[in-house]
């Protein structure tokens, strides 16, 4: 049986510049942030992404890794807006592929199961089809004849992952309330990299009873990095929750000097050890409170 | 206004006035985004429409409301599952009713969250089209505008239409999509619907104090008026004592509007 575990540098060295990148997770919740750190610190550029954006769409985009974002919305969740990915924007740095939240979700399904499009009505009478000319429209063939939006297959490159555990082939569970789109985004990719809280044996990971949460099969992982709190500053429950004050500095920290100053602290370190360490230990992460809204 | 009617805030005013939207709706999931809808939500459910569905506002349905902030000791009282998957699935089937808080609103009733200015390069980047395309074309839809002025209900068409509304030149084919339905439009000086010719928006009572020409000049379009609205009703003694100890214990709607203004204007 394959041995999938690799380090973050041995899966960043699997990405190229232009790729489609699907992250999995949703705004400050459950973002391979350790794996985007070490994209952070790699030449990669021209990136596209597709995501519930959170705060790696803002990094990334600070770091001048992203040419085109797809995406139903980019928020810190306690602070509406990243004002990194706001920059971006409004400085026209970035294309701004916007779509539904359920859009987005949809295109993932279609590349999911391997069909050009799927069909909606979502989009129809406002600005979405205006903004986004790669969607299309699709008239019904049955007598309805409606007229219907398509939303093409988002193919995906490669997609990232946090999840809770994961054995050394792959095989993983979210224990975290919402799995979110985490299956889609591994099913509509080439390549899948999960980073996870930490890689147990297969038979202390999951048994008859916990075996639904299990989002997708280990046939589409291709690597797994053992990365306790590598989702920080996002919540991983039940593990951790959100650091609201780090993303808070980030947020702040969205001029080129805040930056410059933040790569300095939290990017350009060694290892995932010394991140921690500077994120004020693994004591410290082990205490942040679960997301409360 | 008797000499009896307790005292009450602009927001408190605002929340009854918003819970009215789920009065007659039955067993849909109320959605509101922001404090007055969520809270207004909650009152609803704890008043008038029990059968009304909520979330915790992350992932599992709830039996009451949860208490907005700090909860002590208060455990959820779950009742089932919501992650966002179903949440999609749900509002795509239609039985959903979400109150929203808009940036820009037009005569149409379409809505923009996304962008201020150019969408390419945007004056101010905002949250996204986020769920509006699909929330309107499905199910109901009621606003909450805290700063009613002619910034926010803009003259034109809004800078990028995010949700669908009464424009027929931008409906498919011409025709109003059946489930189209803008409900209540709820702001710091008044309630509003859709009820006007062709759906025009239309003043629906003027919040104590609040004079009619002040809602026309702070809105950049002509309101549908019919005879002298009435003045939208205080909040009854009840109402506040839910508001007040079961679902804001911590009064965060104190920060709602600067000054945490009364309900009632008082006129110069």
């Amino acid at each position: 049986m394959a041995d999938k575990r690799m380090t973050p540098a041995q899966v960043v060295a699997q990405l190229q510049d232009g790729m489609t990148i699907g992250i999995g997770g949703w705004a400050t919740r459950r973002k391979p942030m350790a794996l985007v750190r070490e994209m952070l610190r790699s030449p990669l550029k021209d990136l596209t992404l597709v995501a519930y954006g959170g705060p790696e769409v803002g990094m990334l985009c600070a770091a001048g890794k992203v040419k085109r974002v797809i995406f139903g919305f980019v928020s810190l969740d306690v602070q509406p807006f990243d004002n990194h990915f706001r920059n971006a924007r409004q400085a026209g740095q970035v294309e701004a592929s916007e779509m539904d939240e359920g859009m987005v979700q949809w295109g993932l399904r279609a590349a999911a199961m391997r069909l050009p499009f799927l069909p909606t009505r979502v989009g129809l009478g406002t600005d979405v089809l205006k903004l986004n000319p790669w969607l299309g429209t699709v008239r019904s063939p049955f007598a309805d004849g409606e007229e219907l939006v398509a939303v093409p297959a988002l193919k995906l490159d490669a997609a990232l992952l946090h999840v809770s555990e994961s054995d050394e082939k792959g095989n993983c569970t979210i224990q975290s309330p919402d799995p979110f789109f985490d299956d889609l985004f591994a099913r509509a990719a080439k390549a899948v990299f999960i980073s996870c809280e930490r890689v147990v044996p297969t038979a202390k990971l999951i048994n008859a009873q916990t075996a639904r949460l299990q989002p997708f099969e280990r046939s589409l992982v291709t690597g797994v990095v053992e990365l306790p709190f590598g989702a920080h500053p996002t919540a991983s429950a039940p593990f951790h929750g959100i650091d609201v004050k780090h993303l808070a500095d980030y947020n702040a920290a969205a001029t080129p000097e805040g930056w410059a100053d933040y790569q300095a602290r939290f990017v350009d370190l060694p290892d995932h050890d010394s991140y921690i360490r500077a994120c004020g230990g693994y004591g410290r992460l082990a205490g942040l409170s679960l997301p409360v809204f | 206004m008797t000499a009896t009617a307790p005292d009450y805030t602009l927001a408190e005013l605002c929340i009854v006035a918003c819970a009215e939207a789920w009065r007659n709706d039955g067993e849909v999931l109320a959605t509101g985004i922001g404090l007055v809808p969520r809270l207004a939500a909650g009152l609803a459910k704890l008043t008038f429409n029990q059968d009304l569905m909520m979330t915790d506002a992350e992932s599992v349905l709830v039996a009451e409301p949860v208490p907005v902030g700090p909860r002590g000791n208060y455990q959820v009282k779950v009742e089932g599952w919501m992650p966002y998957l179903r949440t999609f699935d749900l509002l795509w089937h239609g039985r959903r009713h979400a109150l929203v808080g808009p940036v820009q609103v037009d005569r149409f009733g379409q809505m923009n969250i996304s962008a201020v200015g150019d969408h390419a390069k945007p004056k101010a980047s905002l949250l996204g089209v986020r769920g509006f395309p699909g929330n309107t074309l499905n199910h109901p839809n009621s606003l909450f505008i805290p700063n009613h002025g002619p910034r926010v209900f803009v003259a034109g068409e809004v800078d990028v239409v995010c949700s669908i509304g009464y424009n027929p030149a931008r409906w498919p084919g011409g025709v109003k999509p059946v489930d189209l339905d803008l409900r209540l439009c709820v702001t710091d000086l008044a309630v509003l619907d859709f009820g006007g010719p062709d759906h025009a928006m239309r003043v629906v009572s003027l919040h104590p104090g609040v004079m009619l020409e002040q809602v026309q000049a702070a809105t950049g379009f002509p309101l549908s008026v019919e005879g002298m609205p009435p003045v939208t009703p205080a909040p009854t003694a009840e109402q506040l004592e839910v508001i007040r100890t079961r679902l804001d214990p911590h009064n965060l709607r104190a920060t709602v509007f600067k000054g945490n203004p009364g309900g009632v204007r008082q006129t110069a």
